[in-house]
């Protein structure tokens, strides 16, 4: 893959985090370029979720720091950080189940939401416009994601497979500048698995979207991935591109050695 | 059918005969029964307001408010203080934003220090919240029984004289809480289904974690239900003030919500309404028909099956559907 990379849009710095006595995370530093698509593995347990956590501000870490396009800080709230222009996914589902497919993808887009309470509750004027013009936006995510025909299906219905594609279109209606998935492929079968490699692709290629992966299965990862982190018990022990990587001797002591 | 929903069928089913029967009866005519049940279905219509109030809170930060009763009290007696120096709708806006006020002081002083404890840490703060706002309330607005005028007659109105004998004694007050009480709901609705707003709140209710990742700020969406629920106890201490002056039995009164929203389930918006009206009816009836019949036969000192019959049949509903109604069942995995 011969890609030209952008400038560094996300690093982070140092990073430790720990829950009581346990180390979650130590030292832990990367950086992100703008359009790659950036994979974090390593076995179970290896800190990839706490790292995920950290940049979404869902965990504060005890030390180090994340900058995001040059602006440094130690901790941002969740909802400050999807306001920055970060959106992620979910490893066990996070979905509104109760909520349909339009509705869930909707609160995406309830951030760029400018019209008042009554406004909207009347369906005044410019009120209309706006939600007509936000529905338009996800009418298109899911065209792109193949949902069309479940979108007044309430999400908890849904097959797990299309259900992770909710939480993906969801993500995609905030617009992000660069985008989370934790684990998209947890529990898929191979055909589910490739459909979702291919969205992945296609939003890093037709958005420009970054992206930010964790994943458990290296197969996946090393076909679509620009450049790998590889923690192991929180621990950073290898970083660069998937042939580097694989070729990396604690790398494979560590992770293939032990698990395949 | 689910073998499951059996038992609670046959609860809902025994219910309904019981509130029939007395039809049947040699001596019960038409029009009285109906008076009782209208009279029960306008009680239940107050209950199912606290209820609201309670299952809009307990949905979006599964904060078990054992403070709603007493937020009712202190929205009744701020309208009803105010009200005596002001025009009516004034003091109800007044009132209005006393009550928002409360939702952000509750959501800086207490909710936010105590996010991600237990339930029960958080149901005890609430449990506080309650005997403050009860004490706080006479403070400042005094422990007399205070009056809400609403502006209407209190000579009860006589309709469909011709279909019974002896028509059907009506309140206007009565007939003017179910109007606004439905008003309400459908506003609530309103808001719910159509706002962003609305989405927010019912995301936040499914799940927190994502709702955050989305944008949605939690601290200000607890302020924006606690003052929704803080409108509605408004509005439940409005009409029931109005109906028995505002005083601190009110607040006992209110706690009929909790039973109300064992029965519907504690997440269920319908289910609060439902579960209102069927405790509504249900004591009514069992007041004034089964209690003589018990009297009788067991030779009692008294009736008073108004005063437990909630909870009873509250009880008998977490025995064979601790749900509720409509509420989610909960499946843990082993």
């Amino acid at each position: 893959m011969a890609r030209t990379l952008g400038d560094v849009i996300l690093s982070v710095e140092s990073i430790s985090l720990a829950f009581g006595g346990v180390k979650a995370l130590t030292d832990i530093s990367f950086d992100v370029r703008e359009h790659e698509i950036r994979a974090i593995i390593g076995p179970n347990g290896a800190g990839k979720s706490s790292m995920l956590n950290v940049i979404n501000g869902v965990y504060v870490p005890q030390a180090g720091k994340v900058t995001l396009r040059g602006r440094t800080f130690s901790h941002m709230e969740p909802h400050e950080v999807a306001l920055a222009g970060i959106a992620r996914t979910f490893q066990s589902l996070a979905l509104f189940k109760g909520m349909s497919v339009l509705d869930n993808i909707m609160t995406g887009r309830n951030l760029r939401m400018k019209s008042g309470l009554l406004a909207q509750a009347l369906r005044l004027g410019p009120a209309e416009r706006e939600e007509i013009e936000h529905r338009r936006v996800c009418e298109r995510i899911i065209d792109f994601l193949e949902i069309q025909a479940y979108r007044k299906v309430p999400v908890g219905r849904l097959p797990y497979g299309l259900q992770k594609r909710v939480d993906l279109g969801r993500a995609l209606a905030m617009e992000p500048s660069i985008l989370l998935l934790d684990e998209p492929m947890a529990g898929m079968n191979t055909e589910e698995k490739q459909d979702m490699s291919r969205f992945v692709l296609d939003v890093n290629d037709e958005f420009g979207t970054t992206i930010v992966l964790i994943e458990h299965d290296m197969g996946v990862v090393m076909d679509i991935s620009d450049r790998v982190v590889v923690l192991d018990y929180g621990r950073k022990i290898g970083d660069g591109p998937p042939d580097e990587v694989r070729a990396n001797e604690e790398v494979i002591r560590a992770y293939l050695g032990t698990s395949h | 059918m689910n073998a499951r929903n059996l038992p609670v069928t046959l609860l809902l089913a025994l219910l309904a005969v019981g509130m029939v029967l007395p039809l049947f009866q040699a001596g019960t005519a038409t029009g009285f029964w109906l008076e009782v049940l209208i009279g029960g279905l306008m009680a239940g219509v107050l209950y199912a307001l606290v209820a609201l109030g309670f299952v809009l809170i307990f949905k979006a930060s599964g904060v078990f408010n054992f403070a709603q009763g007493a937020m009712v009290l202190f929205a009744a007696l701020s309208l009803a203080r105010l009200s005596e120096v002001m025009p009516l709708w004034l003091a109800f806006v007044l009132s209005a934003l006393i009550m928002v006020a409360f939702a952000w002081l509750v959501e800086r002083l207490v909710l936010r220090r105590l996010v991600n404890q237990e339930g029960v840490t958080l149901l005890m703060a609430t449990l506080g919240i309650a005997f403050f706002l009860d004490g706080f309330g006479q403070t400042i607005w005094g422990s007399e029984i205070y009056r809400i005028d609403l502006g209407l007659s209190k000579e009860p109105m006589l309709v469909l004289q011709s279909v019974f004998q002896g028509g059907l004694l009506l309140n206007r007050d009565d007939i003017l809480a179910a109007v606004i009480a439905t008003l309400l709901v459908l506003l609530l609705a309103l808001f719910f289904q159509k706002t962003a707003t609305g989405r927010a709140l019912r995301a936040v209710a499914d799940d927190h974690q994502a709702a955050q990742s989305v944008g949605i700020p939690l601290s200000t969406i607890w302020v924006i239900v606690w003052s929704v629920a803080g409108f509605v106890a408004l509005v439940a201490g409005m009409v029931w003030g109005s109906k028995l002056g505002v005083q601190f039995s009110l607040q006992e009164t209110a706690l009929r919500a909790l039973p109300v929203v064992i029965l519907g389930g504690f997440t269920s918006v319908p289910g609060a309404i439902i579960g209102g009206l069927i405790i509504g009816v249900g004591e009514k009836m069992a007041e004034v028909f089964l209690s003589p019949i018990l009297v009788r036969a067991f030779d009692l000192a008294g009736g008073g099956i108004e005063n437990w019959f909630a909870y009873v049949l509250a009880l008998l509903f977490l025995l064979v559907r601790p749900e509720g109604l409509f509420g989610e069942r909960h499946i843990d995995r082993v």
